[in-house]
């Protein structure tokens, strides 16, 4: 075990943890943000660097501070180190630099990209970005690309953090899916804009922290804002079958995977649950998806079933003797 | 004449055959580490050496096969980065192309004192005529018994092999380099993992540059002591130079470190001086990655002293008034030398050649060249000018690898020193963009 002092709070986590797991046991307004650290995924993370922090005592045994800011999600703790996130004007400066080098080429087409109300950029750039900005420049652009007949890549809004790479690496079996070029022209391609053809593929949707990669059975359908989300699951033979239905009134307009407060997928789902089961009967509806106060999502959304109060019980005897005789609305 | 370590034989007609370099003494250092020394005796004189990397860094040698973690059943490699792509460095090259042994009697005498079974050298894929010399002569020495099983009749085997990389700059980062040669996408590591502990094939390596590794023979022979003597302070050995630009005699010089920059300059025995006999402008000290300098802060400190050739002094003054070694590309531009039209091409440079996989250096070194590319063409502001070194900034220390900085450093510190270029850029575009123009001065800024 290792002992770590993460802005000033003392946290105990197992050796090898990284320091961004470590700031999650805290939680809260602590945490580092992560683009492109992936817990589910081997491999990801240290690409964005949105999540640097410093390092001002290496550990218990070498005091010295680290000397560049860190990427915590890729970084393990030592006994004794003392991390500093939101108490650095530096790392806070940092990570503002770094929220405009994303955004610089990113299109900002927020009003018609459908992860908008959903996207980690769009959160992190209202966290930590600039309103205006400096950039002059014309912005780089691509092709919009085909990757078979579900899902649509768009490569303009793409922050290449590698996660859907790592994703179809590592949870399908075929290797299809990859960067090509390099500097400012490299892009996610599958070599040249071949079908994802497996029973997984449509996982890269939900591990995409931005709208590079969207469902196409749901693409302009509708804003997430106005659909309600319900967990739901069913039995599936290829995997677990527990979902996130995004509903307009008894439409299911979405189907995704579950994710934890992180966005990151607690379990991946089929191709067969996501883009074909699209209709209430194929569904064990459990309740009400919860969503944090702080998304556009929760606007108008009611989480807790309503529960008639207890007012009969405690009324007087004689008024209740005949209760059952009332008719009720149905 | 200074003393030659590595290029006492250059000019030998057929050095790059194994008889004629075995008649020149080579190979000697093989016979006695194999057959007289322990390996950790090998690695307790390159320590004993001070050999410093001679790939830009300057870290100690001796110390990094010591980091070498040796676990239990693991293989340990060692690798060369012979994928030299520093605009100005050009040593390796030449080192390789004529005097390939020198680099494989490194290697094999290196690769006893890591424990390695296997090792590599990893050439730019556009040194494909270089390869075949080194494939020549390395053929030559699995014939000869030098290489392959039971060396010398010592019990200790080593295969050798080289490796073509595709043409990348990045691929000489050393996690790039690794990731490469094991068939991916050169894309660096994060670190740690040092490669000591987890590098090929996630086994103990270590990464060294072509003119390090050419130089341990020499050091066994003559033991780390002697070599050691040779040089100033920290600083010790010899170091090859690739001086290029606007002097008199471009070409690579193995020079004594400690030698004085101004003899290195413009004494004709090396540079031979500004050519044309021109004023020296300014100076980039050690390949593009490093600070350019002005030629008066390069020849004197801002105190006042005059350098040396030395790790140490070339760096003092920090980034305020003061360059690196690097890896030796010693790139002189006279008075005729446009500085943004410089800085430019090098940040077009960066901008092609960053892996583009984190976002600082991606999306920031392509920000620089399009502002370096307004300005130099007329179209820039004044505010762009803090914008760059803003930028700069932004990216420097704060990517996965060097290549951040390495792009960052020559543009930040072509506006600290020549920022009245800049302004004139800004303000008298229609002058600045004539053919040929070039600033001359404050008077320029103020009348023209």
């Amino acid at each position: 075990m290792a002992k770590i002092t993460f802005d000033g709070i003392e946290v105990e986590v197992p050796d090898g943890t990284t320091i961004l797991n470590a700031a999650r046991k805290i939680g809260g307004k602590v945490v580092p943000p992560a683009m492109c650290y992936y817990t589910p995924l081997k491999g990801s993370g240290g690409k964005c660097r949105v999540c640097l922090v410093k390092v001002t005592q290496g550990s218990a045994k070498d005091p010295r501070p680290m000397p560049k800011l860190v990427a915590s999600c890729v970084t393990p703790v030592q006994d004794g180190m003392v991390v500093e996130n939101t108490l650095s004007p530096q790392v806070l400066e940092a990570r503002k630099g770094v929220v405009e080098m994303l955004l610089i080429n990113h299109p900002l087409d927020c009003p018609v990209c459908d992860q908008a109300g959903e996207c980690d950029l769009q959160n992190l750039s209202y966290e930590h970005g600039t309103s205006g900005t400096r950039y002059e420049e014309e912005r780089r652009t691509f092709d919009r690309q085909d990757i078979g007949p579900l899902i649509q890549l768009h490569m303009n809004r793409c922050i290449l953090c590698y996660r859907c790479v790592y994703t179809a690496d590592q949870i399908t079996d075929k290797r299809v899916h990859g960067v090509l070029g390099r500097g400012d022209a490299a892009e996610i391609g599958t070599y040249i804009e071949n079908v994802i053809d497996n029973d997984f593929s449509g996982n890269v949707i939900d591990v995409c922290p931005v709208g590079a990669l969207t469902d196409k059975t749901f693409r302009f359908k509708n804003r997430v804002w106005f659909t309600k989300p319900v967990d739901a699951h069913r039995d599936c033979p290829k995997c677990s079958g527990k979902v996130v239905l995004w509903n307009r009134g008894s439409d299911v307009l979405r189907v995704t995977a579950r994710k934890n407060e992180y966005g990151e997928v607690v379990e991946f789902i089929c191709n067969e649950c996501r883009f074909e089961k699209k209709e209430m009967s194929d569904w064990t509806i459990e309740g009400p998806r919860h969503i944090a106060r702080a998304s556009v999502i929760s606007a108008n959304h009611y989480e807790l079933p309503v529960v008639n109060p207890q007012i009969i019980a405690d009324l007087p005897e004689s008024t209740t003797k005949e209760l059952h005789l009332i008719p009720r609305p149905i | 004449m200074g003393l030659k370590i590595l290029t006492e034989h250059i000019n030998v007609p057929g050095i790059d055959t194994l008889e004629t370099y075995r008649k020149m003494g080579g190979y000697r250092s093989v016979e006695k580490a194999l057959k007289t020394m322990t390996p950790e005796e090998v690695v307790e004189e390159v320590k004993k050496s001070g050999l410093r990397g001679r790939g830009g860094a300057g870290f100690p040698t001796g110390l990094k096969w010591s980091f070498l973690a040796k676990p239990e059943g693991k293989p340990r490699y060692l690798v060369c980065n012979a994928d030299e792509s520093e605009p100005g460095t050009f040593k390796d090259r030449v080192l390789m192309e004529k005097i390939p042994h020198a680099l494989i009697e490194g290697m094999i005498t290196s690769s006893y004192a890591l424990g390695a079974r296997t090792s590599y050298i990893y050439i730019r894929g556009e040194l494909m005529f270089v390869l075949r010399i080194l494939e020549k002569a390395i053929a030559e020495c699995y014939a000869a018994g030098l290489l392959g099983e039971n060396i010398l009749g010592s019990g200790y085997s080593l295969d050798l092999h080289v490796h073509p990389g595709g043409g990348a700059y990045i691929c000489g980062e050393e996690t790039a380099l690794l990731e490469s040669l094991e068939g991916k996408r050169g894309n660096p590591r994060n670190k740690p993992p040092f490669p000591a502990v987890w590098g090929l094939y996630g086994c103990p390596t270590v990464v060294n540059n072509v003119e390090s590794i050419a130089s341990v023979p020499w050091i066994v022979n003559n033991t780390g002591d002697e070599y050691a003597k040779i040089g100033v302070g920290r600083s010790t050995g010899t170091k090859l130079i690739s001086a290029s630009g606007h002097i008199n005699n471009p070409g690579v010089y193995e020079i004594e470190l400690g030698l004085p920059v101004e003899e290195f300059l413009f004494s004709d025995e090396y540079c031979g001086g500004i050519w044309k006999g021109r004023k020296f402008k300014a100076i980039v000290a050690g390949g593009s990655s490093v600070p350019i300098l002005t030629g008066e802060l390069f020849l004197k400190t801002a105190e006042g002293t005059p350098r040396v050739m030395t790790y140490e002094s070339l760096s003092e003054g920090g980034f305020v008034s003061g360059t690196m070694l690097g890896s030796g590309g010693f790139i002189v531009m006279d008075d005729t030398t446009c500085i943004v039209r410089n800085t430019w091409n090098f940040s077009r440079f960066y901008h092609h050649e960053s892996c583009g996989q984190c976002s600082p250096c991606r999306e920031g070194t392509g920000w620089m060249e399009k502002i370096l590319h307004r300005l130099e063409h007329g179209h820039g502001n004044m505010h762009d000018i803090d914008l760059l070194v803003n930028v700069s900034k932004q990216i420097e220390g704060n990517t996965i690898c060097p290549l951040g900085d390495a792009a960052a450093w020559p543009v930040a510190s072509a506006v600290r020193h020549f920022r009245d270029e800049f302004e004139w850029h800004v303000k008298h575009p229609e002058k600045a963009t004539a053919p040929g123009a070039v600033y001359s001065g404050a008077e320029d800024l103020a009348f023209a």
